[in-house]
């Protein structure tokens, strides 16, 4: 009997390989989550760590680069909250790792929003800080095989 | 700095972050970054002609 062919093919996506002995194999060497904490405080540190130099170079300039520019159209950090929308932009500020610690040590960053391009500023430090937390994640995964 | 320059930085920025997490193989990544790209500029550009045309 001929088998069915394959209706599609996972080549080339996030999956997690078929091979997860391998994958547990590499995963009790040393502190699993060491990738995904330096990643966090460090936006690229997570990549840096495995070797993959060129997309944590890409990471860091990415998120590196939104916060600036964010901090240079005066958006708003995150401090003191107020009400449950404060506290998500908080939660996302966060994200950020060091560079939202140094950003507020420094007093960078408006307190209020004064100026019309100062909520898309704000909007692009929250992000920055999403993204961060995105790559801090992948770089979990590939530490642990579930991603190549 | 125009609206704009703002969406395109973004649009950069986050599609490059979408594109290395979200893909295993560089010709993968470049493609869905691209893709991603034009996603978020080409929606924007497309969003801001139907609030043109709203407020009319």
């Amino acid at each position: 009997m001929v088998p069915a062919p394959a209706r599609y093919s996972q080549k080339g996506m996030a999956t997690t390989p078929n091979n997860p002995a391998a994958a547990k194999q590499d995963s009790k060497q040393g502190f699993v989550y060491l990738p995904l904490i330096a990643g966090w405080l460090v936006p690229g540190a997570g990549h840096f760590l495995l070797g993959k130099w060129y997309r944590g170079a890409l990471l860091a300039a990415s998120i590196v680069g939104m916060f600036a520019v964010g901090i240079a159209m005066q958006g708003r950090l995150y401090s003191n909250v107020h009400d449950i929308l404060e506290l998500l932009g908080l939660a996302g500020d966060l994200g950020n790792g060091l560079l939202f610690f140094i950003g507020r040590a420094a007093g960078l960053g408006a307190d209020q929003v004064q100026v019309t391009t100062a909520d898309y500023g704000t909007r692009f430090i929250v992000v920055a800080g999403l993204l961060n937390v995105i790559a801090a994640v992948d770089a979990h995964n590939l530490r642990t095989g579930r991603k190549a | 700095m125009t609206h704009f320059t703002a969406v395109l930085l973004f649009a950069l920025f986050a599609s490059v972050v979408f594109g290395i997490t979200q893909r295993e193989t560089p010709k993968r990544m470049l493609r869905y970054g691209i893709y991603c790209f034009v996603l978020f500029a080409g929606s924007a550009i497309v969003l801001s002609w139907v609030m043109f045309l709203i407020a009319r």
